[in-house]
């Protein structure tokens, strides 16, 4: 799409280069400063770098359920977040009587098995439901209608989740498999975060497969060109979209899981600040696009990880891990001004030329 | 199914287990015995009966007004198997309680709540009850339906006044000891909890024989009567409710002005934001980063506490002002680029990011940090201090006016329609000569400088400002007021504001349930009347042209 | 529409006006308060309020505590012969929640005394409004030390509190570290409310004072997940201890995360009563060994906590305790009634007039009542709270945790 503006500089593209440079500029300032003063080891910088990535494999589990929908419906699915509650908020449940049965440090896997797919029918029950109830019928309307409904949605799940298993905290049973760490070399890696990190980018590549290479991935990607002419092919396109928000509520599901081995306490307001979280990351990725949630949310963990020490510490800033998300939304803003739709740009579908 | 005479039961069978599954998710999440303390009538039936009986009767009713050709005695049959699956649902899950503790996992699950749905007569009873009232429920329904439509309508506006008055028994009592001699009386109609007998016997009678009497003048919509108005009509109009709104504090007391401040410091933000949005077409996620630097500006100029400056609160509102305003311009800059989603994530960033800096330890010496700033200067006319919520009201009311008249005048001029060009199409607005940037940057500025003021005045009514309110759910709450109300619809603004600031503050029950409740206005509104409560007459034409070209999905 | 609405207006006033010839007759009673008298009749109940955060992200501390009232008034069942009738308003954790709830219950002149608010930041707006109404006012959570500090312009008459003032359990946990533990370099960890930092800037000044070091004060984000970075920083800067005063649900995630970053698996750690709860025991799991947690010394009355207390509150709200004030609420609640059925008269036919200023003398005057949070006894600008402080340590499973200091 070719505009003039952008044929010719114009002084509002020199302020925001200049903006984006005085980003960069603090960026590597504060980092030089900061690798001077020698605060933080080199392994302390590995394990600080393998943290970000177990966290950006969190918000990529979420963050592919955003993205899935909205490269079909290009609608922001607020209530993802809660989609994500529900699903492993219901399996803490599972995992208790588990113990009860004293299956699950006997039979760890199957009790696993068992928990995920709890979690994931609730999730994708509810993403269903959703879809049914507060998308469908406005699937004609202005754009920002089925955000509100969305909004209202998820305000609705997570008091009604609340009201079900009450406000306090419902703790997931920790697993003896996934205690404890590998030491390769000096580095520690912890077993839950291997596999946050491994879930996420297995999940990814079904999820990618699934949209690249099967039948229904073919008819999500035709519904997401022009929902129109699918239906003129053939495609049942309720059916397509009913399938999309299916497999966003088993990936949420899934994800859930994943994420209480990281941080094993549930809660109704579990989903809502990880959402957010995921949200910001499939937009950095370029929304709509799978495996750009994924290295969007990889990029965002690290910076939330790293960031706070690597940039603020050397600059004598107190407390700079309470600044971790003001620093993630900066770099989110130089990245965008750069890339305005993302590092991998917005595309379901392959990038056509 | 064939013929005409015999009815699909699938149908009504659907819609008892809806009504049923409601009524159960209702009594679970707790709602049902919440309310079972309090009466809407005094002795006779509480608000929590309400809640399970309601959901059964309006999805019976629902499917019966759908099926209305059927004959007579087809309609009670429908009916009554509607309300016995409903009921039924809800006697499953008596059972299942008395038999499995639930209450491992669903913490309403209490025999409380078993009590409330058998009507405190044991189980084996209870059920019985149960299903026999889900029998006159459905009878209920279908008489109803039954009915001539006069006596129908006045039944129906009957039974909801009574139900509303009711249910606002504290909130009505509490204001009316400030009526004097009115006040005693008022109080008569009213038992500790809900409506006496007498009480809402009057009312039903009254209500009922009112809009039975009222039946077949014509009705018009608020929004079309406004309009149709000819000016000077209009001006009158205009002219009353802004008398009305003058008195507004004095009859209702500081509990009303309280909420009326709240409003009116939710149509501010509207209003600004609905530029930046309605006008624009700029999705703003981020807009409480605005309110924050007013409200902040404010704190910083005029508290003893940071010792930065002594202002008084007048002179420190230009300052608060041009902050807003600035900062507006440079959220505006490096967003010129971005489109829909993009936008929104980077405001909503924005917004965070101001929240956590004012929230740091770092800048805690010029922002107060977690402890927020106290002691924040009051605005003062002469030796009169405005300090209540009646006089702040006052102040907001001019803020109001002044914002309502410029936002109104910009609507239709140049910038406005500029503005909505580039909504419509940026790259056909650029093709006709618009300055996309000083357009956009201005509509940022502008939104925020609105905001802004809000921010100044909300300072001024607490004195103090904390971080914690600056949190991204007052984006929320302004962005859900603009389009419920009907984005870029200026009256709009002041509907949604009323509808989702004002109706949670007046149900004081509600308070615990309030998310729940919201969200599912939210939802329910946005189901019925997408284009909102009182849209732009430009967007609604837009909409109802779009219907019709509407392809229908394939099934 | 309007129409309708007056003529409806006026027939009821004129319908009203009828019922109100039949009205009760006057009393006897005569009140000679300076606030004035609440006149509770035959067969109505005694309308107390609460104003704390019922919704929202903080909303377990208000329910907590809210659910700790109404234990109290289950247990109670009636004051002189009059129910008790609780209603109450969201102060929403926010300055802003806490006017508009203060200014809604400040219009209603049945109200005897209000429970709340939940948080500091609410209080400093409401408790003005609920002062001027006349209410006796009991906070079961506001810490802050500014609003019970004489001739502070946040302290309001009529203001008193159950819950532990943040000078005396800051002050406490230094001196539990330094000369107790005898560690010298400690870190402290806030998480942006109130609540927490003062409590640390206390615990900071205390240790600093004795002659400790700070090493480094951090600050995470309540809702946050992964605190690994902050808590490496402050690794970074070797504390023998660390001190953080925040709520469950952090709390219990800093506790096992800090077992994981290398150079803090020796460091010993320690909350206060924001994380004195069984859901801290939960969700930290096995790390939760050793952690320290200050909190009012329950020795002298742990018993009827876990035999009366708790099954009632489990029978009443089907879980455990959400958060950690409940106690605080439930004994708020006991001195009310006591105050009540101290100064109340009544009438021969049960009408209970309540002097207002008489009912704040009393609760002022509260000495060493017992309640689940130890021998209250009031100071007169309203500090309730016991003041000895016990310092417990955690072990896995196990709440509440072994009594170990002083």
């Amino acid at each position: 799409m070719l505009r003039n503006w952008t044929q010719r500089v114009t002084l509002t593209d020199i302020i925001v280069w200049a903006l984006g440079i005085l980003i960069l500029i603090g960026v590597i300032w504060g980092s030089i400063v900061t690798l001077n003063t020698g605060k933080y080891s080199t392994s302390t910088w590995i394990d600080l770098t393998i943290t970000g990535l177990a966290l950006g494999g969190v918000y990529a589990l979420i963050a592919l359920g955003y993205t899935l929908v909205y490269g079909i419906l290009r609608m922001i699915n607020f209530a993802h977040s809660e989609v994500f509650m529900s699903g492993p908020f219901t399996a803490t449940f599972a995992a208790q009587a588990l113990i009860a049965l004293g299956w699950w440090n006997t039979y760890p896997i199957l009790s696993l098995v068992i928990v995920m797919l709890v979690s994931a029918a609730v999730s994708a029950s509810i993403a269903i439901l959703l879809e049914r109830i507060a998308y469908r019928p406005l699937r004609h309307a202005p754009r920002l209608v089925p955000l509100i409904t969305a909004i209202g949605a998820s305000f609705f799940l997570q008091y009604t989740f609340r009201g079900l298993y009450g406000s306090g905290l419902k703790p997931f049973p920790d697993m003896e498999i996934f205690s404890g760490f590998w030491l390769i070399g000096t580095v520690r890696i912890f077993k839950t975060q291997a596999v946050a990190i491994l879930g996420a980018f297995i999940m990814m590549l079904v999820l990618y497969t699934i949209v690249q290479r099967t039948k229904i991935g073919k008819a999500m990607r035709s519904v997401s060109e022009d929902k129109e002419v699918a239906a003129l092919m053939g495609i049942n396109v309720d059916r397509v979209i009913t399938t999309t928000f299916a497999l966003g509520g088993i990936s949420a599901g899934i994800a859930g899981i994943l994420y209480l081995l990281l941080f094993p306490v549930a809660h109704f307001f579990m989903g809502f600040f990880p959402g957010l979280k995921a949200f910001t990351a499939a937009v950095l990725g370029g929304i709509g696009n799978v495996p750009g949630a994924f290295l969007g949310a990889m990029v965002l963990g690290l910076l939330e990880s790293v960031g706070p020490s690597l940039f603020l510490d050397g600059l004598g800033i107190p407390a700079p891990n309470q600044l971790k998300d003001a620093i993630a939304f900066t770099i989110l803003v130089f990245i965008l001004i750069f890339r305005p739709s993302g590092l991998l740009g917005e595309r379901l579908t392959q990038a056509k030329a | 199914m064939e013929t005409n005479t015999s009815f699909s039961w699938k149908e009504f069978v659907k819609a008892g287990l809806l009504g049923g599954a409601v009524a159960v998710l209702l009594s679970l999440v707790g709602m049902v015995a919440a309310f079972s303390g309090r009466y809407i009538v005094s002795g006779v039936f509480t608000m929590g009966q309400v809640l399970f009986i309601a959901p059964i009767l309006l999805s019976t009713y629902a499917a019966l007004r759908r099926n209305r050709q059927l004959t007579n005695s087809n309609l009670f049959m429908a009916g009554l198997l509607s309300g016995l699956v409903g009921s039924a649902i809800l006697a499953l899950l008596v059972l299942i309680g008395s038999m499995v503790n639930l209450r491992a996992m669903l913490i309403n699950a209490s025999p409380e709540l078993y009590g409330i749905l058998t009507f405190g007569r044991g189980t084996g009873l209870g059920i019985v009850i149960l299903l026999g009232l889900g029998l006159l429920i459905g009878a209920a329904a279908a008489g109803f339906l039954l009915l001539p439509d006069r006596i129908r309508h006045a039944l129906t506006q009957a039974i909801i006044w009574v139900l509303l008055i009711g249910l606002l028994r504290d909130l009505i009592v509490t204001v009316s000891f400030r009526w004097g001699p009115l006040s005693s009386i008022v109080r008569q109609l009213f038992a500790v909890s809900g409506l006496t007998i007498i009480g809402a016997l009057i009312l039903f009678l009254l209500v009922g024989g009112v809009s039975y009497w009222r039946w077949g003048r014509p009705k018009r919509d608020a929004a079309e009567s406004f309009n149709q108005q000819r000016p000077a009509a209009r001006w009158l109009t205009i002219g009353i409710t802004g008398l009305i709104l003058l008195f507004l504090p004095l009859i209702l007391g500081t509990f009303f002005s309280e909420i009326l401040d709240n409003v009116s410091m939710y149509i501010l933000m509207g209003l600004g934001l609905n530029i930046v949005v309605g006008f624009a077409g700029l999705l703003d996620l981020g807009y409480v980063a605005f309110f924050a630097i007013g409200a902040y500006t404010i704190g910083i100029l005029t508290s003893p506490e940071l010792g930065i400056a002594t202002m008084s609160w007048w002179e420190a509102l230009p300052f608060a002002l041009l902050a807003s305003f600035l900062a507006g311009f440079v959220l505006g800059l490096p967003v010129l680029k971005m489109r829909g989603d993009y936008l929104a994530i980077v405001t909503l960033g924005f917004g965070e990011i101001v929240r956590l800096l004012v929230l740091s330890d770092w800048l805690r010496p010029w922002l107060g940090g977690s402890q927020g700033i106290q002691r924040i200067a009051q605005p003062s006319i002469g030796p009169l201090v405005l300090n209540t919520q009646q006089e702040l009201y006052y102040l907001f009311l001019i803020g109001l006016g002044l914002v309502a008249f410029i936002a109104w005048r910009l609507k239709d001029s140049r910038l406005g329609r500029s503005w909505m060009a580039l909504r419509e199409d940026e790259d056909v607005a650029m093709a006709m000569g618009i300055n996309h940037v000083s357009t956009k940057l201005l509509a940022f500025a502008t939104g925020a400088l609105f905001s802004g003021l809000a921010g100044a005045i909300f300072a001024a009514k607490l004195t103090s400002v904390y971080p914690h309110s600056m949190n991204f759910l007052v984006s929320i709450n302004v962005l859900s007021l603009i389009i419920i109300g009907g984005m870029g619809s200026i009256p709009g603004v002041f509907i949604g504001a009323l509808v989702l600031i004002a109706a949670p503050d007046l149900l004081r029950e509600f308070a615990e349930f309030r998310y729940l409740v919201y969200g599912a206005l939210l939802v329910v509104m946005m189901l019925t009347r997408p284009e909102g409560l009182w849209p732009e007459k430009r967007r609604q034409l837009e909409l109802h042209e779009e219907e019709p070209a509407v392809v229908p999905a394939a099934d | 529409m309007f129409k309708r609405s007056y003529a409806l207006l006026a027939l009821l006033v004129i319908a009203g006006m009828a019922l109100a010839a039949c009205g009760p007759a006057a009393s006897a009673f005569e009140c000679t308060d300076a606030l004035g008298c609440v006149t509770v009749g035959p067969g109505e109940p005694i309308h107390l309020a609460y104003a704390m955060v019922i919704s929202g992200a903080d909303e377990t501390l208000g329910v907590d505590s809210r659910n700790g009232v109404e234990v109290a008034i289950s247990q109670k069942g009636q004051v002189l012969g009059h129910d008790i009738q609780l209603t109450g308003e969201d102060e929403g954790c926010s300055a802003e929640g806490g006017q508009a709830a203060g200014t809604k219950l400040a219009a209603d002149p049945t109200i005897v005394a209000v429970f709340g608010t939940s948080c500091s930041s609410a209080a400093r707006v409401a408790v003005p409004l609920l002062s001027q109404a006349g209410f006796a006012i009991i906070s079961a959570s506001n810490t802050a030390p500014d609003l019970t500090e004489a001739g502070n312009e946040n302290n309001h008459p009529g203001y008193l509190r159950t819950a532990h003032n943040d000078e005396i359990q800051g002050a406490a946990a230094a001196q539990f570290a330094f000369e107790e533990l005898g560690v010298t370099q400690a870190a402290t960890i806030h998480d942006g409310s109130l609540y927490a930092e003062k409590l640390q800037e206390v615990f900071a000044t205390t240790f600093e004072e004795m002659g400790g070091t700070i090493t480094t004060t951090e600050a995470v984000d309540p809702n946050g997940t992964d605190f690994k970075g902050a808590l490496t920083s402050i690794a970074a800067t070797e504390p023998e201890f660390i001190y953080m005063p925040i709520f469950v649900n952090a709390g219990s995630l800093i506790t096992r995360q800090a077992k994981e970053v290398p150079g803090l698996e020796e460091v010993r750690l320690m909350g206060a009563d924001g994380m004195f709860s069984p859901d801290l025991v939960e969700g930290a799991g096995d790390a939760v060994e050793g952690l320290f947690l200050s909190s009012p010394d329950l020795a002298s009355f742990g018993p009827e906590y876990q035999s009366t207390f708790l099954p009632k509150y489990e029978e009443m709200f089907g879980t455990e305790p959400i958060s950690v004030f409940h106690a605080h609420g439930y004994d708020a609640a006991n001195m009310v009634f006591a105050a009540i059925e101290q100064v109340a008269v009544q009438d021969p036919d049960g009408t209970l007039h309540i002097p207002r200023q008489a009912l704040r003398d009393a609760l002022y005057a509260t000495k060493d009542f017992k309640g689940l949070t130890g021998n209250l006894t009031c100071t007169p600008t309203g500090d309730c709270a016991d003041p000895k402080i016990a310092v417990y340590e955690s072990h896995p499973g196990q709440f509440p945790p072994d009594r170990i200091w002083p």
